[in-house]
């Protein structure tokens, strides 16, 4: 028997807000526990909840970067259930009207394009972090607690555990550029929970799912729904039944191991918040956000191979984040030739930033400079032996290239009348170098080259030297 | 008509403890506030507007910018039953799927 595989996806997503989602409380990581808490975070009695339009405008932005439509009149609903992460003993969501609906994006798996559905997505708050000690005892920070979120919720189109990891790709992509969110999964700004079921080809019924949690990057994703497919498979095959139940991914075996069976379907008695007048969310403020949205990376990576002439392996990359496709751009507006700007953002700058642990934003590098040094190699003012020192200077203390190189005296030396002298003395001094060129070693040239970079620190034009070189070598 | 077991179902989700004589007792109390609300409910309402909340106010949003100047942590955490360190001390719960976010 053969089966086909229904994967169900829900991504919540932090909203980028200096305050929380229904308390002016601040947001921000690193605090001390408990130290950006208010009245409301702690749900005493008699206070109020108030929603942040800022985080329902970053909600609309994704929403509308997810091709989905934004309801026009909506509420907020309580969600309920008791656990010490939530003082209120319910949490305030979207449950009858959500934020948008009908989303989709669209995804490439072997060559193959294909649209996958959003059904709805909602904004919510977020739970504090509740850490179970000893002795029988918790302990619980309501820092996170009200931290604005987005609920994004798949249709059931995804049929591989490939296919999911593409999703979850585009969507962090898209939603980075919008600017919403860090999206990090690292970082718990982008969290995933997934089902999975699956049903003999052509069966009407879709099979009995089952959860998966405690995924932390999208390869467990991929290789928790992967195993998933195999066991739900291998039970059915033995004439053994899937049961509903919610399973965890451990990392070290890349397995999935029992959590919990459901039994029933939660019951979290939703009815409609009465702390928050309903809002009416205007067709003129959709729009007005919907005019905000940055170009779309599959857009730009399109422009980039297309116009530019960039591989797609690098345009995928230069797309990855706003800030690296931005800073990009901004390095072509400032002169650069695209290909250049290209290799020396995938490569060094790259490297750099891995090596450092940075963000683009988080060097000094600016486009500007980029730009310059480019500039500066391709007119052969510096050696790219050189540019790789100034590259170093310009990226960790933004030092301006041109002025630089001229400060150290880092310019190329092009001059045959300088260069020549130097060559001829160094074939005086190395005559065995010459009887084994002459003996056909091509070695002994690399030595020579070696010898006059040397002697020039660095700075004589190879392509020069090469040429004198070869010319003063075929005198003797 | 409300059983007893739905009573027991809501009395475990309000994490509620009830010996079996004070199960019959608020099985009854409940029936009769559900017969009540029956008899609401046959109130003819097609066409009527859900009511969610009785302020007449509508699109009430706040602006994001943070406000410090509330009671400190140390003032807040004094409502709560134990503290430590800054953070609430709470008994374990196991967490049985109903804290998702």
């Amino acid at each position: 028997m053969n089966f086909e595989t229904t994967i169900g996806l829900e991504v919540h997503v932090e909203l980028k807000t200096k305050t929380k989602m229904f308390s002016p409380s601040p947001v921000a990581y690193g605090a001390e526990p408990n130290m950006n808490t208010n009245v409301i975070d702690f749900g005493f009695p008699g206070v109020l909840p108030t929603v942040n339009r800022e985080a329902y405008r970053l909600g609309i932005m994704v929403a509308l970067a997810l091709n989905a439509e934004v309801a026009t009149e909506t509420h907020f609903d309580r969600k309920n259930y008791f656990y010490p992460d939530n003082p209120k003993a319910y949490q305030i969501t979207q449950f009858e009207q959500p934020l948008a609906r009908n989303g989709w994006i669209e995804i490439e798996v072997g060559g193959k394009k294909k649209k996958i559905g959003i059904e709805e997505m909602h904004v919510e708050e977020d739970a504090g972090k509740n850490t179970h000690g000893d002795a029988g005892y918790s302990y619980v920070d309501l820092n996170r607690q009200g931290t604005p979120l987005i609920e994004i919720v798949s249709k059931p189109d995804i049929a591989s555990p490939e296919e999911a990891y593409a999703y979850l790709e585009k969507l962090r992509q898209t939603i980075q550029f919008t600017g919403a969110s860090d999206v990090k999964m690292e970082e718990g700004s982008m969290r995933v929970d997934t089902n999975i079921s699956i049903r003999p080809i052509g069966a009407d019924k879709l099979g009995t799912k089952t959860e998966l949690k405690n995924l932390n990057s999208f390869n467990y994703v991929r290789q928790g729904l992967d195993y998933e497919e195999k066991r739900q498979a291998e039970v059915l095959l033995s004439g053994g039944q899937i049961r509903q139940e919610t399973r965890r991914f451990d990392e070290t075996s890349g397995e999935t191991i029992l959590m919990r069976v459901k039994e029933g379907s939660d019951d979290y008695r939703y009815f409609p918040e009465p702390d928050i007048p309903p809002f009416d969310i205007s067709p003129e403020w959709i729009e007005e956000i919907g005019a905000k949205i940055p170009e779309m990376p599959d857009k730009r990576r399109a422009r980039y191979v297309g116009e530019l002439g960039i591989p797609e392996y690098d345009a995928n990359l230069l797309t990855d984040t706003k800030e690296m496709s931005d800073f990009f751009e901004a390095t072509l507006a400032a002169g650069a030739d695209p290909k250049l700007a290209s290799n020396w953002l995938m490569g060094e700058v790259n490297a750099f930033m891995n090596a450092h642990k940075l963000e683009l934003q988080q060097t000094k590098l600016t486009p500007a400079n980029l730009a310059t040094m480019i500039k500066l190699i391709q007119d052969g003012t510096i050696s790219s032996k050189i540019a790789k020192k100034v590259f170093q200077e310009t990226i960790q203390k933004g030092t301006e290239p041109e002025a630089w190189v001229k400060e150290k005296g880092l310019v190329q030396e092009s001059d045959p009348t300088v260069l020549t002298p130097i060559i001829t003395a160094i074939l005086d001094d190395n005559e065995q170098s010459i009887i084994d060129f002459q003996n056909g070693k091509d070695r002994a040239v690399g030595f020579l080259v070696g010898q006059i970079m040397k002697q020039t620190h660095g700075k004589a034009n190879p392509k020069v030297v090469n040429t004198i070189l070869m010319a003063e070598l075929n005198k003797r | 008509m409300i059983s007893k077991d739905q009573v027991a179902h809501v009395a475990k989700l309000a994490r509620l403890s009830f010996s079996d004589a004070e199960l019959e007792q608020f099985t009854h109390q409940l029936d009769q506030i559900i017969a009540m609300e029956n008899e609401l409910a046959e109130v003819p309402t097609d066409g009527v507007t859900p009511t969610t909340q009785v302020s007449d106010e509508r699109n009430v949003f706040r602006a994001d910018v943070p406000v410090t100047d509330g009671p400190t942590r140390d003032q807040l955490l004094q409502n709560v039953p134990e503290s430590k360190d800054g953070l609430i001390k709470v008994p374990t719960i196991i967490d049985k799927g109903e804290a998702d976010a």
